[in-house]
Formats: structure tokens, C-alpha cells, sequence
């Protein structure tokens, strides 16, 4: 496995000009991730339409695998029902901690993610975003506050 | 379990009376191993240091020749296996010159020690509204336990600032330093940033008004020589896994009389002399404080580790540290765009930096694929890190058995995370 597995152009790419930066205000689902490994944090905020995700920020310091995970996530669910983001959320984990996973979906440019289990000490840097991004969804459903998350 | 190893007979010192990194290097096997096809760079010692063969001899030989419980049979090994775990207190107690074998406690590692010192001693001399002073520079473990025995007793946590340099603030401590401190509890050497804290003259300051301190030691043990009766401190807390002993044993040094004046912390066997349903009487120092059977093999590793060092030569492995940390600043502060983060005129071998635009975590995967091991993190220091606007640094630390071939290997795989990510 080389080290260009991991760091892709399009990872170095959102890493360098991430997509949606930035934070909703007002904003319908809100949520804080932390990653006690290094102390970086990301929060995400959301606009939602009825069953539908229509747009989304992230915000926060990170590695270049967070950040490109959080910009790509942010791209690849903006537009999509709820239920299509949480197929994708379930679809994103395997693919990052599954050997050999062979994707239900089409994941478009979120594949450029697969070398990331191959590096299992940053599984847990490429899937903060979605983990946030699940709390302030199941938060929303729930009616309730926006909570905190970490990957611990 | 001395381990005899002449200095001038190995090749260990050259003709000018340096270290031979490369022939220490060979004493450690694991060093001999590949990271992803490359050739091993350890440079995470301030984490963990590697275990040369005369420890792991020496905690085999106990294994295979004299395993038994301590303090409790008759019988041969018991008594065989007691007199090693007795003697490698004493050696303890000559490495850090106490005064008596009862101020050497073993304990899990420093933050066990911390923790005893914070619960026995804060328990029984922690008031309302008293306070507890220890530095910006901290790692968790030095500020944790006192934070639950500040909450415990509702007494204060009060932290002297750093200078931009990240030295501690001098003239700041001694103003915080006022009539409701009852304790100081600071880094000897700071995990995070390297700085050597100029520890005598804070224990003069504490002790001008009465103030036990107590040092957190588990960088500084391994960079350069430690009198306790030198130093004046009243507690020294440090790991063996930081000084090429085994991971689970540490050594909490404490003042005798202070020792004496604290109730036990944790009960159960051995710390005893009676037991009686409706109340026990307890054993004398150090037994007090060492309750359940304890980690013979890592006490004896211990011991092995500290004649190792000794027979390296204490000041002989400080200065071959030193040479290697103002081999690689140099080196590091060529390369555009990084940042040291700790740059205090007492270091230890230990190197904090950043890269400009490159996160911490990335740099030290792609060192890893390079053979590189450095830290990366925020190195159980938060504070640190808060201080510095930063929520990680990468770090490399050396230990004695790291040679200029490390720094080399380090400086061109810092080349390879500049070119990722150009």
C-alpha cells in the first residue's frame, strides 16, 4: 500500500479547497463531533426540507482525511431524502472498515475514501463527519437538542 | 540481577568519550526490525522507550528461575524472588540517591504515583479553600488527580502561565505561589514541549514558604541524572517505560516523613501486618503503600534498565541526547514552513513542530510509511496545546540509541509529507 492510496488528488484537492466550509445560521439540525486522538473537533450544520437534506456546512480543524472526508460527504448528500443519507452513511462505513467491501450504491467520488482502511489508525478521521453528521439527523428526528459526538 | 557491562570494554564510548550510538542501538532488538519495508527510525521514546536485551534477560531469568509470590512463603523461590524484588528497590534507590529504601514505592507508573500522592496525602491534607499550584505545561496526569482532590476536599487548581517559549513564568509562579498554597506539582521536563524546568529554584521558592512539591519525572528521568536530596523535592513520580524497562512499573519517591504522616491509599494484602474483622493495623513504609501482590518481573526489569543506564553513563547519554537535539533543530529549522512549538533555552530531546498547511496526523502517517515512528497528538497536554492555538503537534523525542542516521531518515521523510502535499 503506498502512501498515495491514502492521500488521492481528489483527498488533496478538498483537503486544499473544501467544499460547503463554513456554518449554517440559522440552521434546522446542528451537531459537534470530536476525535479525542488528536483533539480536532468538526461541527456540521443543516438546512432541511421535509425529508430532504438541502444543504450542509462543516466547520472545524482536521487532518487532510477529515477534511477531505467532511467536504466530499457534504457534496454527496446535499439534495439527497434522509433515507438515501443514511444509506450512504451505512454504505461509507463498510467501505472504510470492510475488507474487500463491494459497494451497494454508487458512491461516485466518495470511493476515492477506499484506501483509507488500509491506514486503520485514521478509519476513525474519515468517518467523524458522517458520525456527526448521523447525530444531528438522529437528534432532528428526536425532536431534541443538538447533541456532541466523538468517535470514541 | 546486576547486569555487569564495563564501560570501555564494548565499544560503547569512543576515544573522545561519547556515546557510540550505533553500537547502543545493537543492545536493542527491536530496533533490528522493518516499519513497511523500511528501516526502523524510532523517534516516540518520549511515549515509550524500547527494552535493551539485559532487561529482557533479566525479567526472563526471574520468569524461568525464581517466579513466586513476594513476601509471603517459606519456601525457596518465594525467598529468592523477594530478595530480587527487594534489591531492585535498592537500586531504585541508588539511581535516584534517596535516602532509604522506604521513600522508594512502586506503583503501576507515574500516573499511579501522582494519583497515590493526590488521594492519600490530598485526603488527609487538602482544606477548603487551600490551593494547589501547578503549571500551564502540565501533561493530564499531573493535572487530573488534582483536579478530583481539589473537587474532593474543595480546595483550587491554580496554574502558573508559560512564556511564549514555553518556559514557565517565573516571576508569575512566585506571585501565585501565596499563603493558601498547599501543594506545588510540576513537570521535571515537559512531555509536550522538551523544556527542563528549572525545578531547584521553584522547590526553593515552595520551600521558603513551607510547600512540599512534588516533581512529575516521567520525562525526566531518562535525560540526565536525578538526585532527589539534590533536588530537595519531596515526591518524584516516574515510569519505567520511559527509562528501557517494561511497560506497569513505576516509582513513586517520597520524603519519609511525609510518607509516614499519610494513611494508606489502597488496602489489601501486604500492606497489612493484622487483620481483624473490626479493624486492621498497617504495614511500615514502603509495604504501606504496596497493597496486592505486585509487578515483580517489571520491578526487576526496572532495575535492569537503571544499571543499564548507569553502565551507559548518566551524563554520557544526557550529552549524546543533546548533541542529537541541536543536530536535528538545526536541521528542522531549514525546512519552509515549520514551526517548533517549545523552544525554552533547557531542552531535553524532544522536538514539537508543525507544518504549514499540513496537519499533524497526516505528517506522521506519511513518516510512518517512511520507517519514521514520531508522536502526533496533543500529547496528553491540552493546556499546552490551547496555549499555543493548536490542537496538535507532530514530535519526535530521541532516546540513547538513536543516532544521526535517525535525524537524516526524519529530514527526508519530512521531504516526502512536503511533497504529498505540494
Amino acid at each position: 500500500m503506498e502512501i498515495r492510496d491514502l492521500y488521492r488528488d481528489v483527498i488533496l484537492d478538498h483537503n486544499k479547497r473544501p467544499r460547503n466550509f463554513g456554518r449554517l445560521e440559522p440552521a434546522d439540525a446542528a451537531a459537534v463531533g470530536h476525535n479525542p486522538l488528536c483533539g480536532d473537533s468538526l461541527s456540521v450544520t443543516l438546512r432541511l426540507e421535509g425529508d430532504r437534506l438541502k444543504e450542509m456546512r462543516f466547520n472545524g480543524q482536521g487532518c487532510a482525511i477529515s477534511v477531505a472526508s467532511a467536504s466530499l460527504m457534504s457534496e454527496a448528500v446535499t439534495g439527497r431524502t434522509l433515507a438515501e443519507v443514511d444509506a450512504l452513511y451505512r454504505e461509507v462505513h463498510a467501505l472504510l472498515t470492510e475488507p474487500a467491501h463491494v459497494p451497494a450504491l454508487q458512491l461516485g467520488k466518495l470511493m476515492a475514501l477506499g484506501g483509507v482502511r488500509e491506514f486503520p489508525a485514521r478509519v476513525k478521521c474519515a468517518s467523524l463527519c458522517w458520525h456527526t453528521l448521523h447525530a444531528a439527523l438522529e437528534r432532528h428526528a428526536a425532536d431534541g437538542q443538538a447533541p456532541t459526538v466523538s468517535t470514541e | 540481577m546486576n547486569n555487569p557491562l564495563p564501560q570501555d570494554t564494548y565499544g560503547y564510548v569512543d576515544a573522545q568519550g561519547l556515546l557510540v550510538a550505533a553500537r547502543v542501538r545493537a543492545d536493542f532488538p527491536i530496533l533490528a526490525r522493518e516499519v513497511h519495508g523500511r528501516p526502523l527510525t524510532y523517534l516516540d521514546s518520549g511515549a515509550s522507550s524500547q527494552q535493551p536485551r539485559a532487561v529482557l534477560d533479566a525479567v526472563e531469568r526471574y520468569a524461568t528461575t525464581m517466579h513466586a509470590n513476594v513476601h509471603r512463603g517459606v519456601h525457596a523461590l518465594s525467598q529468592e524472588a523477594t530478595t530480587a524484588f527487594e534489591a531492585a528497590r535498592e537500586t531504585v534507590r541508588r539511581f535516584i540517591n534517596a535516602r532509604s529504601s522506604r521513600e522508594i514505592i512502586f506503583t503501576r507508573g507515574t500516573t499511579e504515583a501522582i494519583n497515590l500522592v493526590a488521594q492519600s496525602w490530598g485526603g488527609s491534607q487538602l482544606r477548603s479553600g487551600e490551593e494547589v499550584l501547578i503549571t500551564h505545561l502540565e501533561h493530564h496526569a499531573n493535572i487530573v488527580p488534582w483536579q478530583m482532590a481539589c473537587a474532593a476536599h474543595g480546595a483550587r487548581l491554580v496554574a502558573a502561565p508559560l512564556t511564549p517559549e514555553g518556559e514557565v513564568d517565573e516571576a508569575a509562579f512566585a506571585a501565585l505561589l501565596g499563603p493558601r498554597t498547599r501543594m506545588v506539582a510540576i513537570a521535571h521536563v515537559s512531555n509536550a514541549l522538551g523544556t527542563v524546568l528549572p525545578v531547584a529554584r521553584l522547590i526553593a521558592l515552595a520551600h521558603e514558604r513551607g510547600v512540599p512539591v512534588l516533581l512529575d519525572g516521567a520525562q525526566g528521568i531518562a535525560h540526565g541524572p536525578v538526585d532527589v536530596q539534590q533536588l530537595d523535592c519531596d515526591f518524584y513520580a516516574f515510569s519505567g517505560h520511559k527509562i528501557y524497562a517494561p511497560t506497569g512499573i513505576g516509582v513513586l519517591y517520597g520524603r519519609e516523613r511525609l510518607l509516614a504522616a499519610m494513611p494508606p491509599w489502597m488496602g489489601g494484602g501486604d500492606m497489612i501486618l493484622t487483620v481483624a474483622i473490626d479493624g486492621s493495623t498497617y504495614n511500615e513504609l514502603p509495604w504501606k503503600f504496596e497493597a496486592g501482590t505486585p509487578n515483580i518481573g517489571g520491578a526487576i526489569g526496572l532495575a535492569a534498565a537503571l544499571d543499564y543506564v548507569s553502565a551507559l553513563g548518566r551524563e554520557r547519554v544526557a550529552a549524546h541526547e543533546q548533541r542529537l537535539l541541536a543536530q536535528a533543530t538545526a536541521r528542522l529549522r531549514e525546512i519552509p514552513g515549520l514551526r517548533l512549538i517549545g523552544t525554552a533555552r533547557d531542552k531535553a530531546a524532544v522536538i514539537s513542530f508543525t507544518l504549514a498547511g499540513i496537519h499533524p496526523h497526516d505528517i506522521g502517517t506519511i513518516l510512518d510509511r517512511e520507517g519514521v515512528a514520531i508522536r502526533t497528538g496533543h500529547h496528553c497536554a491540552m493546556p499546552v496545546m490551547t496555549f499555543y492555538g493548536l490542537s496538535a503537534t507532530a514530535r519526535a523525542s530521541f532516546g540513547c540509541y538513536n543516532t544521526d542516521a535517525d535525524i537524516d531518515r526524519l529530514v527526508a521523510g519530512l521531504g516526502r509529507v512536503v511533497e504529498v502535499f505540494a
